[in-house]
């Protein structure tokens, strides 16, 4: 692994000044970030200038998606309708901390960004979305920063924070506009994606809390200065979370680009791993040989790999792969919203498969079998949660391969019994059947 | 000559009545067998589907015309209104009542087909359940107007209906206690199978 | 020529298999019972048989949708 070097954790989103500050002050807030330029909502020169500058940044979505922030508000500008903003700080994804960390050290950002959004999109209401299970209260910490910002005459917009059920999919976009709608928060077969969500008749602008944080400081600092860290094809910073065998686990902001064996250093981790879960749960495993690569869309493509929401999981040298995607592929498949039949039954099946392969219980047939359901399950659900398993237990298969040969022949190997270094939750709704 | 047509139009009441409670307990039948997925190798799946269709049709027919030939019998009164209003007829109240539930429940599927693409798939599907209860209510009124309840050849028949449904509801129900246990052992239900390591949380 | 392409609804689907019965030539089903549909365009001469599938699915899963080709 290389030293760590300076230029690899940047402090944009972060800043250390934030150190010591109350991140719950408006005051402190704008004596650090200094003030939003004003938001000329009804204006159409700086509407169409604020959207040029959010276009030419480059800003795409870190809620896992990447979808270009532009191209989503034009989308919903184009829908008929007064649109509504809804932060998605639900952060599914059991390894990720970095929409806690946002909410809790740099909440204001995140309401700033909202407001330019609910600005360019001529909104009149914002509702932030976080888990109802947080035992941290941040909820009422949200609440009593919106009061000040009322207080303070800096809402042209209603802001009301709503703590919504939890589950790996709980993000997910169109199960969230479903619970807004007070249906069950499940997601939605959409025959046409480009069809905007819609909570009642007003179209959802659903954005990561992360991107809205990003956006609040392109509105203060412009599109040149996003630009100025970064690559040229994925520009910008980005909040990573580290965890798994790391000395200091936690979130770090990086610029996009910046290789990933340098952003795991910076949390500790040991100079010999069996690899790194890229992107979360329903990520993609990288071998040790492909640690070098830069942590951004492009060359994380060409590995079949995504930034995802932005975490890394380390893995030791002594743990063991098959074992550890077993335990994920298990707890995603309890994480089904158990609509669609592939994902209801071909999950626990891709589960199943993988710990007969963990404990040394594989007979002649198992991994044809695994190889063949994997691919016959991607796709064929109404949302992405099977696809994200069948991407996780591809690339197991193909980063753990000398293990896995093992496994195969129907053999345990010693990190099968380690302890995992995961932070598998308890599913949401266990014992849940099939709808 | 009144008594003649009469007769006439009694013995289609009774025939046309029996025909529609045979075909209806087909109907059934493969309704259940539709909702069973049942199907070999040589019968596919939606023949039962198609059949139960195009039978329940022919179904309503029979009982439409069963219904005409009683209330135009004049021999005893049965008005349009004991039609679909339940035990209002002044002839046998009870037992005619019993068939105008039939009729009711049964009106109640075809409208609902007729006009599925607009309601919600729960309300079809309800109604559709619903629709179980005119077989047994069929079934009584059949035996209880005593017309021909005390022919043997009837009470064959009739027990010839029971036993088929029974056969039916007792497969449907083994097959889906069958399927529920299958979706266990594939860990549908999310019962982890084999213990993997120690999870650290 | 407008072509057509075969969609199923996977949350309204409950695995009748009405559809692999009607359309072999692009429908199977996977272990499970559920439909796994082949993706190519539906021609002219497999259109009709298409709807007659498209219409008899008891909960309206299966999609034909029309598409360039």
């Amino acid at each position: 692994m290389s030293t760590l070097t300076a230029p690899a954790l940047a402090s944009r989103l972060l800043s250390p000044e934030l150190d010591g500050r109350d991140p719950t002050s408006l005051a402190d807030h704008l004596a650090l970030r200094g003030e939003l330029p004003p938001l000329r909502g009804d204006d159409a020169a700086w509407v169409a200038a604020m959207l040029q500058a959010v276009a030419d940044s480059g800003l795409s979505g870190r809620g896992g998606a990447g979808f270009p922030s532009a191209r989503k508000l034009a989308g919903i500008r184009r829908a008929g309708g007064t649109p509504l903003v809804v932060v998605n700080a639900m952060e599914g994804e059991p390894e990720s901390l970095k929409d806690k960390v946002l909410l809790t050290a740099v909440l204001h950002l995140v309401l700033d960004g909202a407001a330019v959004a609910a600005a360019l999109l001529g909104a009149r209401r914002v509702v932030v979305c976080l888990p109802a299970d947080d035992p941290s209260g941040t909820a009422e910490v949200l609440r009593r920063a919106v009061a000040e910002r009322a207080r303070a005459g800096r809402s042209g917009v209603e802001v009301v924070v709503a703590a919504r059920p939890g589950g790996y999919a709980a993000g997910e976009e169109s199960a969230l506009v479903e619970g807004l709608n007070d249906r069950p928060g499940l997601p939605i077969f959409r025959a046409d994606k480009a069809t905007p969500l819609r909570v009642g008749r007003a179209p959802a602008l659903v954005h990561n809390a992360e991107t809205l944080a990003h956006l609040a400081l392109i509105a203060r600092h412009g599109a040149a200065w996003f630009r100025s860290a970064g690559t040229a094809a994925s520009p910008g910073t980005t909040l990573v979370t580290v965890a798994g065998a790391v000395v200091r686990p936690g979130v770090f902001e990086v610029e996009l680009g910046c290789p990933i064996d340098v952003i795991c250093a910076a949390a500790g981790a040991p100079d010999d791993v069996a690899g790194v879960l890229v992107g979360g749960y329903a990520g993609t495993w990288l071998g040790p040989q492909h640690l070098g690569t830069p942590f951004e869309r492009g060359a994380l493509a060409e590995l079949g790999a995504t930034t995802g929401v932005g975490v890394l999981v380390v893995l030791a040298a002594s743990s063991c792969g098959i074992t550890e995607t077993a335990r994920i592929a298990r707890y995603m498949a309890g994480e089904s919203a158990g609509q669609c039949g592939p994902c209801v039954f071909g999950l626990p099946a891709l589960a199943e498969d993988l710990e007969l392969l963990a404990v040394g219980r594989a007979g002649p047939t198992t991994m044809d079998r695994l190889r063949g359901r994997a691919s016959l399950i991607a796709g064929r659900g109404a949302c992405r949660h099977p696809d994200g398993v069948v991407r996780l237990v591809e690339s197991a298969l193909v980063a753990f391969a000398d293990d896995l040969e093992r496994h195969a022949r129907g053999h345990a190997c010693r990190g099968t019994a380690a302890p995992s270094v995961l932070n598998i939750p308890r599913n949401a709704r266990p014992g849940r059947r099939a709808a | 000559m009144l008594a003649t047509s009469s007769t006439t139009l009694w013995y289609a009441t009774r025939a046309t009545g029996v025909v529609a409670l045979l075909l209806l307990t087909i109907t059934v039948v493969l309704g259940v067998l539709t909702a069973g997925r049942l199907r070999t190798k040589r019968w596919p799946a939606f023949a039962n589907a198609e059949l139960h269709k195009r039978l329940s049709i022919i179904t309503v027919v029979f009982l439409a015309i069963h219904i005409l030939t009683s209330v135009l019998d004049t021999y005893v009164h049965i008005g349009w209104a004991s039609v679909v209003v339940p035990f209002t007829s002044s002839y046998q109240p009870f037992w005619t009542g019993l068939g105008t539930v039939g009729v009711d429940l049964l009106l109640a599927v075809m409208i609902s087909s007729a006009l599925r693409q607009r309601i919600s798939p729960r309300l079809w599907r309800g109604l559709h359940w619903l629709a179980y209860g005119s077989w047994p209510v069929a079934l009584a009124h059949a035996l209880g107007m005593g017309s021909d309840a005390k022919y043997a050849w009837l009470q064959a028949l009739a027990a010839a209906c029971i036993a088929a449904v029974a056969a039916a509801v007792v497969w449907r129900v083994r097959d889906a206690r069958r399927a529920a246990d299958l979706a266990r052992r594939s860990g549908a239900l999310t019962r982890t199978l084999t213990p993997v390591g120690t999870p650290s949380r | 020529m407008s072509t057509h392409r075969l969609r199923v609804d996977p949350v309204a689907c409950d695995a009748y298999g009405f559809c692999a019965e009607l359309l072999p030539e692009r429908i199977t089903l996977d272990e499970w019972g559920y439909p796994v549909v082949d993706g190519t365009p539906v021609d002219r001469g497999l259109v009709e048989l298409a709807r007659r599938a498209v219409a008899e699915c008891p909960r309206r899963a299966l999609l034909l949708e029309a598409a360039e080709a």
